[in-house]
C-alpha cells in the first residue's frame, strides 16, 4: 500500500495534484490520499509520495516541522514540487526563489533509474532548492536543481512534476522504490 | 475563495464549473468570443451561447472579445481575468484543461503576474473517466463541432450519451482519436447541467459540414423551465 499525502491547501488544488498520482500509482499498486496534517502511522504503508500544490499555494512551508519523521524514515519516499521542498528544508536545505511555469530541460547529473537521461519536463514552482550535504543533486534544469536523494535514506525528490508528461519516473519509484539509485 | 471560472460552453469548463462550486464560490464565469475558428487557446464553435449559459446558471458573464491570433489572444485573456478580479474580487481562476500543457502554462503564466490562483480540477484526468462523468452527472451536453476523419456530419447535434461515448472510445482504438476531443477531433456544448437553474432549448439550428470538419451553430435558443 502506497500514501499519497497531500500538501495542499485547497480542494481543488488536491484535486489537481493528489488524483493524477492516485491514477498513476493505482494502476500499480493499491494506494490511498490523506493530508499531511492528518496522516499518523505510516506502518501501513510500503512507500510514500509528497503532492504537489498549485503555484500559489505555499502554506506547506509554515508546516515543515511535520516532516521531521522524514529524519528517521525507513520507507522509500518521493517528494514532487512541493513535495521536494519539505524534504530539502527536513534536512537544512535553503529555500530559494525560482520560478518555472511550462515545460522545461532537465539534464541528469548522477545516475539513477529515476532520471536517467536529458529530457523536458513539466514545472511548475516559485521555489527551488539549494540542498544541504544531506542529498547528492540527481538532475538539473538551468535555472536549478530539479531532482535530488539522500545520500543514506531512499529519499528522493523532483522539481517537476512527472505526473504530466513523465510518468515513468513515478512508476520507476513505485516499482523499484529503494533500488532506484543503485 | 471567490473563483471565475474560464468559460467555453463545453463539457470541460462546465464540468470545471461544477467541481469548483461544490467547494468554492464561484462568482463569475469569464468567457472569450475567438473571432478565429483556429484559436488556439479557446473552443469557437457556440462560444456565443455563453450568455445563455451563464444566465441559466445564474452568474454574471464577463465578455471580451479576441482576434485569436496566437499568443496576442493571452493578452485579452489577461485583460479579462483582470476585470474579473476589480469587478468581482476574484481570488483564483478555474480551467478546464485537461492534457493541454500549452493551454495550461499560459494561463498559468498570466494568473501568477496578476497573482490570482490557477485551479485546474480535471488536470490528467482519462478522457473515458471524464466523459463517463459528464453522463454520469446529468449534463446534457450536444457535439457542436466535428474536425477528424472519420467523424462526420452525422455527428453533429448528437447528445454525449452512453452509446456516444462507447463509439468515441472504439474509434480511439480503431482511428487514434482523443474520445473526449483533447487533439480538437470533437467540441461540445452544453445544454442543461445539474445546477442549471433553466435548461437551454435549441429552436433553430443550422449544420455546416465538409466532409470530416463541421459545425452545429444554434441560430436560436432560449431557456426553459426544468
Amino acid at each position: 500500500m502506497i500514501l499519497i499525502m497531500d500538501l495542499n491547501q485547497t480542494s481543488l488544488g488536491s484535486c489537481e495534484f493528489c488524483l493524477p498520482l492516485y491514477s498513476i500509482v493505482s494502476e500499480i499498486e493499491e494506494c490511498v490520499i490523506q493530508h499531511h496534517t492528518t496522516a499518523q502511522s505510516f506502518s501501513p504503508y510500503s512507500k510514500i509520495i509528497l503532492s504537489g500544490t498549485p503555484l500559489m499555494d505555499t502554506e506547506y512551508l509554515d508546516h515543515v516541522d511535520n516532516f521531521h519523521w522524514l529524519e528517521t524514515c525507513n520507507i522509500p519516499v518521493l517528494g514532487i514540487c512541493a513535495g521536494m521542498q519539505v524534504m530539502g528544508l527536513a534536512f537544512g536545505s535553503d529555500l530559494i526563489p525560482c520560478l518555472e511555469i511550462g515545460m522545461t530541460q532537465i539534464t541528469p547529473l548522477k545516475e539513477n533509474a529515476l532520471v536517467s537521461r536529458s529530457f523536458s519536463a513539466y514545472s511548475l514552482h516559485r521555489y527551488g532548492i539549494c540542498p544541504s550535504s544531506d542529498f547528492d543533486v540527481l538532475a538539473r534544469s538551468d535555472l536549478c536543481v530539479q531532482a535530488i536523494k539522500h545520500i543514506h535514506l531512499d529519499l528522493y525528490g523532483v522539481l517537476f512534476h512527472p505526473e504530466a508528461r513523465n510518468k515513468e519516473v513515478i512508476q520507476t519509484f513505485v516499482r523499484e522504490g529503494s533500488t532506484c539509485s543503485r | 475563495m471567490n473563483l471565475g471560472v474560464l468559460f467555453s460552453g463545453g463539457k470541460d469548463s462546465t464540468l470545471a464549473l461544477f467541481k469548483a462550486q461544490q467547494t468554492d464560490t464561484v462568482v463569475c464565469l469569464i468567457s472569450l468570443l475567438s473571432s478565429n475558428e483556429e484559436s488556439y487557446m479557446f473552443h469557437t464553435p457556440n462560444i456565443d451561447i455563453t450568455r445563455l449559459q451563464a444566465e441559466a446558471v445564474g452568474l454574471p458573464l464577463i465578455q471580451e472579445t479576441t482576434e485569436g491570433v496566437k499568443e496576442k489572444e493571452l493578452i485579452d485573456l489577461e485583460r479579462a481575468i483582470e476585470k474579473a478580479k476589480s469587478v468581482y474580487n476574484i481570488e483564483g481562476v478555474v480551467t478546464g484543461a485537461v492534457e493541454s500543457v500549452y493551454q495550461a502554462e499560459r494561463i498559468q503564466k498570466i494568473c501568477h503576474g496578476l497573482q490570482v490562483w490557477c485551479f485546474n480540477p480535471l488536470w490528467l484526468k482519462s478522457q473515458e473517466a471524464l466523459l463517463r462523468e459528464i453522463v454520469e452527472d446529468g449534463f446534457h451536453a450536444i457535439i457542436s463541432g466535428i474536425f477528424a476523419y472519420p467523424l462526420s456530419e452525422e455527428w453533429l447535434g448528437r447528445s454525449l450519451d452512453e452509446p456516444v461515448i462507447n463509439t468515441l472510445i472504439q474509434l480511439q482504438k480503431t482511428h487514434g482519436i482523443s474520445p473526449s476531443g483533447e487533439g480538437g477531433e470533437i467540441e461540445t456544448t452544453v445544454l442543461d447541467a445539474p445546477f442549471f437553474k433553466k435548461r437551454i432549448a435549441v429552436t433553430d439550428s443550422e449544420i455546416v459540414c465538409d466532409k470530416y470538419s463541421g459545425v452545429y451553430i444554434i441560430q436560436k435558443a432560449d431557456l426553459v423551465k426544468k
